[in-house]
This record gives C-alpha cells, structure tokens and sequence, in this order.
C-alpha cells in the first residue's frame, strides 16, 4: 500500500464534517488496593481521570485543551490515540468509530492519527540522524516505496517542518541541534505518515521563549494549509489564546467550558475558567489584573466532591451547588459553560 | 541614596571544559539591589542569569573560577571564596531553587529540614527551633502539624512552600529564587508570587527572581535585568522595559511573548544564541537582531544609561538615542 493510494481523500470528501469526534469519553484507572484489602475482598475501586467528555476537532481547526495538571487533558489525548483504553463512550476519526477496534484494524488509521510530545529531547533516538528519524514511522508503516521515494518524502516533510534546506540537517545528530529544531525534526517525523490529526502534547513547553512562536506558528500554518486537524495539550492559556480556534477548559475529568479561543477568554462564563485566565501574568506591566487566587489545588479524582465538582473552590458558589451536576449549556454562540449560573446574568 | 544591599560588581564566571577549553558563562555583569527591592533577572537557558546567582551564593562547582566582586553589606563576601561566603549562606543570603522535590531531603519530615539551618546557624535550637519552624510553616501557608510529615506527603505547591519556609529560617534579608513557579500549574503558580510578593512586603525581605518567563518578572518585579549570552543586555523599570525597550533582544523576546489578549502576531527570534566556549567579538546578539549594523560586528557594545536608572548595552542608543530599539 502506498502513501498515494491512501492519501487523505477521506478528509477531502468529508470537508468541514468533523475529523475527530469523541462523545461522552470514560476513561478510568484502578486504584491500587492494599494486600489487606484485597484479602478482605474489598471492592476494587477506580479513578474517573476522563469522565462524560464530548468534544470534535475539524479539519483545519486548533483546539486547544486546557487545565491544570490531573484536569485529565493528557489523558483524554491519550485515549483519542488509543495510547490508553476508554471504560466508555465514542471516538469517531472521520466518520469510524475508533474506541473500540481492534489493533488490527486500528494499524492502517493510526498513521493518520500523529502525537507530537513535550520533549525533544526525549522524543528522538538520539544515534539516529536527522534524516533516519523522520525515515523511520515509514519503516515501521512498511509504506513509502523505494528507498527513492522514502527519501524524498522525508526530504519534503523535513520541507514541510521548515527545517531549510533539508540537506542542511539531514545528515546532523540530535545533539547537534537546538530545542527548536529537534521539535522540528519530531513534527517531521510526524508529517512524513501525511496525518490528518496531529495530537500535540505541550509541543513548546521545553523550548525557549524566543523560538516558541516559530513552532507554533508553524502548527498553526499546517493546518491552515493542509488537510489537518490539531489538537493541541496545553496548560498555556496565552499560547490557546493566541493559536487556537477554539479552546476546551477541563476541571477534574470534566469539560466546564468550550467556545471560540477569543469569546473564552474575553468573554469567560465558567467561574473556573475567570479564576485560571485572571492568574495567568501579562506581558505588561500595567495591565496586571488583581489575580483570583483560588485557595488549595485540585481535589484528587479519588474523592470527587458532590455535585458541581468545582463548588469547593468556586468564589461564587451556592448551596444548590453540592448537590447539582451542572451539564454543558450555551452560554453563547457556539460557546458553552458547565455552571448553575450560566444564563442567570448572576454568574460575573 | 539608600545603601545598597547587594553590589554585584563585574561578576565572570569561567567553566573548564574537557581539553583545556573554557566556557565564559558569565562575563562582566554588575547589578544592585537596595533593602525590599525585587529584581527579575531574565533571560533564556544558558543565558548565565542561574550561574549569576549560584555565584552569588558560592555554590559553583569546582570547575568553575569566578572574578568580581559580590559585595554584601559593603562586605566582599567573594574575596576569600568558601571561607568568606559560608557565614552568610542561609543566614544573610538564601535561595529556593525551581524542582523543591530537589531541594528537600526525601528521608526527612519538613520540619527537622527547617530546623537544621537554624542549629547550624546557631540562630535557634530544640524546643525553640520546632516553634519556629511551626511558625515558618504557617507563615507560608501550611499548618504548623505538617511539620512532622514527609516531602513526599506533600503537593508540588506545598512542597515549594516548604522550601520558601527552609529558606527563610535564619531570616535571611536577601532572597535568591532560582524559576520558583516554573514546574507549577498556572494557579499554583499564582499562589507561590502571591507569597513571595508578600513576604517582601511584610518581612522587607529583598528578593532576586531569575526566571525565563517575562511575564511573571512583569507580575512581581519593579526592575528586572534581561540577559544574553552571559551578559545584561538591558536593565531598567519593568514598564519601562516593556513601553520603552532600548535593546533589540528585550523588544524581540517581549514580542516573542504570548499575551492573553495580545492582537499582534507573536513572533520567534530566528536563530540561536551564540556558543560561550568562544571569545565573542562585537555584540553577542548581532546575528540574531533585526538592526544590527558594521559597527555591531566590530564592537561590543557597554551598558550605557539611556535615562534614569534605565541602561542598555546596544550601539543604537549612540546613533539616535530615541526609540532606539
């Protein structure tokens, strides 16, 4: 099977339909009993790390997942991957449903479907060459043709990642490249499959402040340009303003807010979501904003409050709070919050 | 003018490499910081800003050879290395370093770690001492009972207050922090500058924050000093930094810099900074800067006031003084 014959038609015939679809996501994880315990037949018991999470990326779109560490962004990345399985509920990758396929089955998408990771300098052998890393996901696919045509779908790709010329870098090692241009060699690597979906995991967060906006601009410019959708992990509210199209705030396995990039952080409905954008500091100086400290840090999925899971924390909440789930309700146009007061023009 | 707390005076720093070769991390980097003032020093990895304040405590390694003068409370407590930095290490001046996880012994509770520099100091000993650190707990935040509890037991937030509460048990009046937010959630983040800025306030505690991220510099420093390649490119008022920037690196980093509601394009500094294990000729941003020009090649340029307590090391200061940058 060639990359040519394979090529991403499905996206094409698809325009504008969702690329990524993923309804009501579980994902659980056991929570490791004592050898007591267990010889008591205690129940074994779990951690909802994902829990009833919906959400779809477009071909062409950056969304932008955020929240703070243990929210379950990383986790619900995962499971869009199927790097970890889901206890329930629905990821369609253009039109197939995924989360319950077999490995088999799920081989020929998974080259569609391309992780990006935190580090670069983790993420690459680092014996290999420059042009042997990004060779290698079309070894390990068996796709790609001669070792012509490999080469020059690695040169393109390396094109593609913007590291100019490729000749330049082909030949160098890991170590003899800088932040920047290693994470360009991961999206190479990544690019060389032609994915349709490309899963960010806080691409830039080991990188240097003055080569981070060449990465994400180049993100940014794939998926305006190809058939591509991204989603993008990041506890960087800057960077989700500034890059994505739409941004999903998570709380403790939850979604409790998404919309449009610039409504959620100009306009934000969630109490969560006013607290996290008012501590984030500004460029500058005289545009500092008396910050919303929210006190303790984010319960343990273990012991997840009752009712509206954020109400602990929450600077406006209610008695009804501990005992109503709120659901995802408009809040706007194409923007939705998770919250009692959504609506009642009480929740500023 | 107030007598100065701390007088970094044209502070090197030399690394040995293997094969006789050395590495010029820090070369020539003088600042001063007045009681209750809050410096940022800023700049990207390998800038030299974490060298600069490891200098500053004596905690280099033995590969490295330091000149300069570290003047604290008129006293050059670098002239007789080890011996003349060791009296003031914890005592006068502490630091808190960005993996608290690192910086706390994992065998033993929060507590006798907060006890340990007082003993050691003589500042307080046993029943004394435990108080004391109760009350160090609480001051940054957790209750005193935690004392008895392990850093394991403890959030990354909570164990960074900790290392804040070791740092300030012998009262120190200078405080050295080395990234304390970085490895944080943003609202962690925010609770760790509330402390600091607080503790500032209320102890007149004068406090050194190195951290790559401008905007926290901008949250909780008046001036900061923004560093390249081993040296202070520019150093002034934080706001004057930002509105008025006077080197060509501060105004490409700031513009590199995602804002929350920022409308402009943010835009990466194309290139790298330049290897130190090489004499540098000429300014060591040239390559890197939108506006360099011949005499930048030739000449490396000083940091030379351009107003007010506002100095900046760029020869285009020379040519039209306005807006240079």
């Amino acid at each position: 099977m060639s990359v040519a014959e394979t090529s991403p038609v499905g996206s094409r015939v698809n325009a504008g339909a969702p690329l990524l679809e993923v309804e009501d996501l579980v994902v659980t994880y056991p929570v490791r009993r004592t050898l007591v315990a267990a010889a008591r037949h205690v129940p074994r018991t779990s951690v909802h790390a994902v829990d009833g999470v919906s959400f779809s990326v477009k071909t062409g779109e950056m969304v932008a997942l955020v929240g703070e560490s243990g929210c379950g962004k990383t986790t619900t990345a995962q499971a869009v991957l199927r790097l970890v399985t889901a206890q329930s509920g629905a990821i369609r990758f253009q039109g197939q449903d995924i989360s319950a396929m077999s490995s088999t089955d799920l081989r020929p998408l998974r080259r569609r479907m391309q992780m990006i990771y935190q580090d670069p300098y983790e993420s690459l052998d680092p014996r290999f060459r420059v042009r042997q890393a990004v060779e290698e996901p079309l070894l390990i696919h068996d796709i790609g043709g001669s070792k012509e045509e490999r080469h020059q779908r690695v040169m393109d790709a390396m094109r593609r990642a913007e590291l100019n010329p490729p000749e330049l870098f082909a030949d160098r090692y890991p170590h003899e490249l800088s932040g920047g241009q290693r994470q360009r060699v991961a999206i190479a690597a990544s690019l060389v499959l032609e994915p349709n979906l490309l899963v960010a995991d806080e691409p830039v967060s080991m990188l240097d402040v003055s080569v981070r906006a060449g990465v994400l601009t180049l993100l940014d410019g794939l998926r305006s340009r190809g058939d591509m959708g991204i989603l993008m992990i990041t506890h960087d509210l800057s960077t989700a303003a500034h890059f994505a199209d739409r941004i999903i705030v998570m709380y403790l396995g939850r979604i409790v807010e998404e919309g449009p990039a610039r409504e959620v952080v100009r306009n934000p409905q969630h109490p969560y979501t006013r607290a996290l954008l008012s501590v984030v500091p500004r460029r500058d100086p005289r545009e500092q904003v008396t910050p919303q400290i929210l006190v303790g840090e984010t319960p343990n999925p273990v012991n997840i409050p009752s009712g509206c899971r954020f109400h602990p924390r929450c600077p406006a909440a209610e008695d009804r709070c501990k005992t109503i789930d709120p659901a995802l309700v408009d809040a706007g146009p194409d923007h939705h919050a998770a919250c009692v007061l959504v609506g009642e023009g009480a929740a500023r | 003018m107030t007598e100065a707390l701390l007088d970094v005076r044209d502070l090197h720093v030399w690394f040995d490499l293997p094969h006789g070769a050395e590495l010029h991390a820090v070369q020539g980097v003088s600042f001063s910081l007045e009681p209750g003032d809050r410096l940022g020093l800023v700049g990207e990895s390998g800038c030299g800003k974490t060298t600069t304040i490891l200098a500053v405590m004596g905690l280099l390694p033995p590969s490295a050879s330091v000149a300069g003068q570290v003047i604290l409370n008129g006293q050059d407590i670098m002239l007789g290395a080890e011996q003349t930095v060791r009296p003031h290490r914890w005592k006068d001046i502490a630091m808190v370093f960005q993996g608290a996880m690192n910086a706390l012994n994992p065998v033993k509770t929060v507590g006798s770690q907060i006890v340990e520099p007082m003993v050691l100091h003589e500042v307080a000993e046993g029943a004394a001492a435990k108080t004391r650190a109760g009350e160090l707990l609480e001051l940054v935040g957790i209750p005193a009972a935690s004392a008895a509890r392990f850093p394991h037991e403890f959030s990354g937030g909570m164990r960074q207050r900790a290392a804040i509460a070791m740092a300030l048990a012998c009262e120190p009046k200078l405080l050295l922090a080395d990234e304390p937010t970085t490895a944080l959630d943003v609202m962690v983040q925010a609770q760790i500058l509330d402390l600091l800025i607080r503790l500032t306030d209320d102890l007149g505690l004068t406090m050194l924050l190195v951290t790559h991220d401008l905007p926290v510099v901008a949250q909780v420093c008046e001036r900061a000093a923004v560093m390249y390649a081993g040296r202070i490119a520019e150093t002034g008022p934080m706001d004057t930094l930002f509105h008025d920037p006077r080197h060509p690196y501060t105004r490409l980093l700031f513009a590199a810099t995602p804002d929350l509601y920022g409308e402009g394009d943010v835009v990466s500094i194309p290139g790298s900074p330049p290897r130190l294990d090489h004499r540098i000729e000429g300014c060591a941003f040239r390559d890197r800067c939108d506006k360099a020009f011949e005499r930048c090649v030739a000449e490396t340029p000083a940091l030379l006031e351009v107003a007010g307590g506002h100095r900046a090391a760029c020869h285009l200061n020379d040519l039209n003084g306005e807006g240079a940058a």
